[in-house]
């Protein structure tokens, strides 16, 4: 016989002031189905007219479970699930997946997979910041924005399509490497897109950055403290606008990050424009990123010869029977990693996306955790809405930039 | 009163009123396929050539669908708020003069419904008329989000009614009457009103702008923060009749602010074949109404309480200073017809203060 627990919803009382209690102000439930959150999330906001007293996100709409799911399938299988957390980010969680797994087992990856894994996560993070600024700029309701930054959005998933022949669930980063070299199509895509972008972000900073509209709607609002932001563990993006120069690709190079020229946009005032100002440099900065590598990338395999881990390349199949037992163990049996457990983590467009991986020496994993970005950004939402307009707790959603595939995993 | 007379006025309102529900079909179409333009896509393009059959398409889906009434609504009022929403942007189309009277057989045909002497006066009272539909659809929906959608349409109405009726003084001052014939043929010879006050011209545009809740002063239903305001609850035919309220009162505002400014249906040859009157009407109407949607694709919205500021602190001051130097502009040019060019020159002058002012506000609070 279950036990069933009695839930009253008095507890959830001192979660509102007690004017609430008496009717003197109104509660109001944004989303789960509202356009302008991003998703299912649901806000309950407590309002004083149209004045922000207390608003309390509700998140778990979008549970899918993955974490768990994880612990049932092989190393290879698991990573197919990453694509599906943070959909705007699916090459990161791979690559922040991969390195756990390769850090687990110790797998070396060669410099051309290396290269190619940064070309593809910062492709991927102007991706993901292009879906920002559109939601962001039709947050404020400029709706033109939304369709150039979608426009944009699309030369970088045909990218990701000539490379892995998926647009958005790629699964092209795998442990020791990358799935199988680009084809010779990739270099003029990413070259056309490398000249073609910066006179983009032009456009959409004359369209937006000056405007008086949406100076006023960003200047000052939804401001966050270095303090507050540190305390509740916020990353990325929001924490340099709040004036922390965090970014774990400088303080914690992976992938070779440290032999490429980059600056990390640092600003102090910690509102809305100083995360829009941060966000649209880092843009500019993971072009810059991406040329570099291009322009460096070494010639040679890529992907790690260890056959224990990495299945052999198709070719040898037909000519060698070691390639053949390997690539039947590996893609039956997968390969056993050892016990133990490990947290790598990596930049994600929205902060630090980490994994915590424990092995138990066979084939799949004991358990995964993801310390995502997204769940500490949609915490300090209740601290930084308060006191704001309906209006600006639009506009402050739309500045913090959060998925919900990314928190409810 | 003989039975021609009557059977004039019939024909004529069949008409505008026809005129004004397939303007309102097409405008939905000339939108979208504006908006499209401007944002890199192509826009309804598969029904019919170049999507023209759209609008029909619209609203036969729409006359389908299912019409909902929330248990807790107050129906009546919930019945009535689309109709009272939607009379008013027919009805005030009435005074508007489309062309100049013409000959038919032994009678002269004004091109007007009704040329009333006091057109200006029936715009104003007929425009405050719309806002009450608005508000009784939020309120009787008893939805939280169409609660506030129509208390900030009532709170925008207010504020920008005053400086309607301001602009609307501007005009009055200028042509020197209250109908709305007479302040057209006072702009005869390219002396088209917005020349003389550029600035007047300005202030009645932002002003209908809020007052049909045109982007981007469309607080009252504001998608992302207010899902859709006032008519949340809406749906099927109940809901077109707001959506082509909004768009009747688009080109009626567009149509009014033609006559005001922009010599009407004046334009070459109009006295020789008057039906070129509407003509020019049309061609004037469409040019503001690719404004009104040009502003959409490229602005943000104002805040709700900056909306109410720029209103009070910025619009109405600006003008009534614009009121003032058109009067003593109209006093002087009695001494010397070329004062007249002092009322640009000054207005001008006071509208870039304001401007100032605001860009100043604002750069206080920049700190790039």
């Amino acid at each position: 016989m279950t036990e069933f627990l009695e839930v009253s919803v008095d507890d959830l009382k001192d979660l509102v002031s007690d004017r609430a209690l008496e009717g003197e102000t109104m509660m109001l439930n944004l989303g789960p189905q509202h356009p302008a959150t991003h998703g299912v999330l649901r806000l309950l906001l407590e309002l004083d007219g149209e004045t922000v007293v207390n608003c309390i996100p509700d998140i778990g709409f979008l549970h899918t479970g993955i974490e768990k799911n994880m612990e049932a399938k092989t190393y290879q299988k698991a990573e197919v699930m990453t694509d599906r957390l943070d959909y705007l980010n699916t090459v990161g969680n791979n690559l922040a997946f991969c390195m756990a797994v390769e850090k687990l087992v110790d797998l070396d990856v060669p410099l051309r997979a290396q290269a190619l894994r940064v070309i593809l996560t910062e492709l991927q993070r102007i991706a993901s910041h292009l879906v920002w600024i559109g939601t962001h700029a039709l947050d404020l309701a400029a709706m033109s924005m939304f369709m150039y930054a979608f426009r944009e959005r699309e030369y970088i998933l045909d990218i990701l399509e000539i490379v892995s022949g998926q647009r958005m669930m790629t699964t092209y980063i795998r442990p020791g490497g990358v799935w199988r070299d680009v084809p010779v199509e990739f270099e003029t895509a990413v070259r056309d897109f490398i000249k073609m972008f910066p006179k983009r972000i032009d456009e959409y900073e004359a369209l937006l950055t000056k405007n008086p509209i949406i100076l006023d709607r960003l200047l000052g609002i939804g401001v966050l403290s270095k303090e507050t932001a540190l305390s509740y563990g916020i990353t990325g993006p929001m924490l340099r606008a709040s004036g922390v120069d965090w970014d774990l690709r400088k303080q914690r190079p992976y992938m070779g990050y440290e032999q490429y020229d980059f600056e990390v946009p640092v600003r102090t005032e910690g509102d809305n424009y100083a995360r829009y100002l941060v966000r649209v440099q880092e843009m500019r900065e993971s072009l810059k990123i991406v040329e570099q590598a291009l322009n460096k990338m070494p010639l040679g395999p890529v992907r790690s010869d260890n056959r224990k881990f990495v299945p052999p390349p198709r070719s040898e199949l037909g000519t060698s029977m070691e390639a053949l037992i390997h690539h039947f163990k590996l893609w039956t049996d997968g390969f056993d990693a050892p016990k133990g457990s490990i947290y790598s983590a990596v930049e994600s467009p929205r902060g630090e996306l980490g994994v915590y991986l424990e092995g138990d020496g066979g084939p799949k994993p004991y358990r995964i955790h993801m310390r995502t970005p997204s769940f500490e950004i949609v915490g300090v939402l209740s601290e930084m809405a308060k006191g704001h307009l309906v209006a600006d707790l639009i506009a402050i959603i739309g500045s913090i930039d959060f998925v919900l595939g990314d928190i409810d995993r | 009163m003989d039975w021609t007379l009557w059977l004039e006025l019939v024909i004529k309102a069949l008409v505008l009123i026809f005129a004004l529900l397939g303007g309102f079909a097409y405008l939905t179409w000339y939108e979208r396929r504006l908006l499209a333009r401007f944002q890199s896509r192509l826009g309804p393009n598969r029904a019919g050539p170049f999507g023209l059959l759209q609008p029909i398409a619209d609203a036969v889906k729409l006359i389908f669908k299912e019409e909902l009434t929330p248990a807790k609504a107050y129906k009546l009022v919930f019945f009535l708020a689309p109709i009272m929403t939607l009379v008013p942007s027919v009805i005030i189309a009435a005074v508007i003069p489309w062309g100049p009277p013409f000959q038919l057989g032994d009678r002269i045909v004004t091109q007007s419904i009704a040329d009333i002497n006091v057109g200006v006066l029936f715009l104003m009272s007929i425009a405050s008329i719309a806002v009450y539909g608005i508000v009784l659809a939020g309120w009787s929906s008893n939805n939280k989000y169409a609660m506030l959608g129509g208390l900030r349409s009532a709170a925008q109405m207010i504020s920008y009614e005053l400086t309607l009726g301001l602009a609307f003084v501007v005009a009055i001052l200028l042509g020197n009457s209250m109908n709305l014939t007479d302040i057209v043929e006072a702009q005869r010879d390219g002396r088209w009103f917005v020349l003389v006050q550029p600035v007047g011209a300005l202030i009645l545009w932002i002003a209908t702008l809020a007052e049909v809740n045109r982007h981007p002063f469309d607080m009252p239903e504001a998608e992302q923060e207010l899902t859709a305001g006032y008519h949340t609850e809406y749906s099927g035919m109940k809901f077109a009749l707001f959506f082509m309220a909004e768009y009747q009162k688009m080109i009626v505002v567009s149509a009014i602010l033609a006559t005001l400014f922009f010599g009407g249906y004046l334009g070459p040859w109009v006295d020789r074949w008057p039906l070129l009157g509407p003509v020019y009407m049309f061609l004037k109407i469409v040019i503001l109404l690719f404004i009104m949607i040009w502003v959409r694709a490229t602005w943000p919205r104002i805040r709700y309480d900056r909306l109410m500021a720029f209103g009070w602190k910025v619009l109405l001051p600006l003008a009534l200073a614009v009121v003032m130097i058109t009067a003593v502009g109209i006093l002087l040019a009695e001494i010397n017809p070329w004062m007249i060019w002092l009322i640009p020159i000054f207005s001008l002058i006071a509208g870039a203060f304001a401007s100032l002012m605001i860009d100043r506000s604002l750069r206080r609070k920049a700190y790039a």
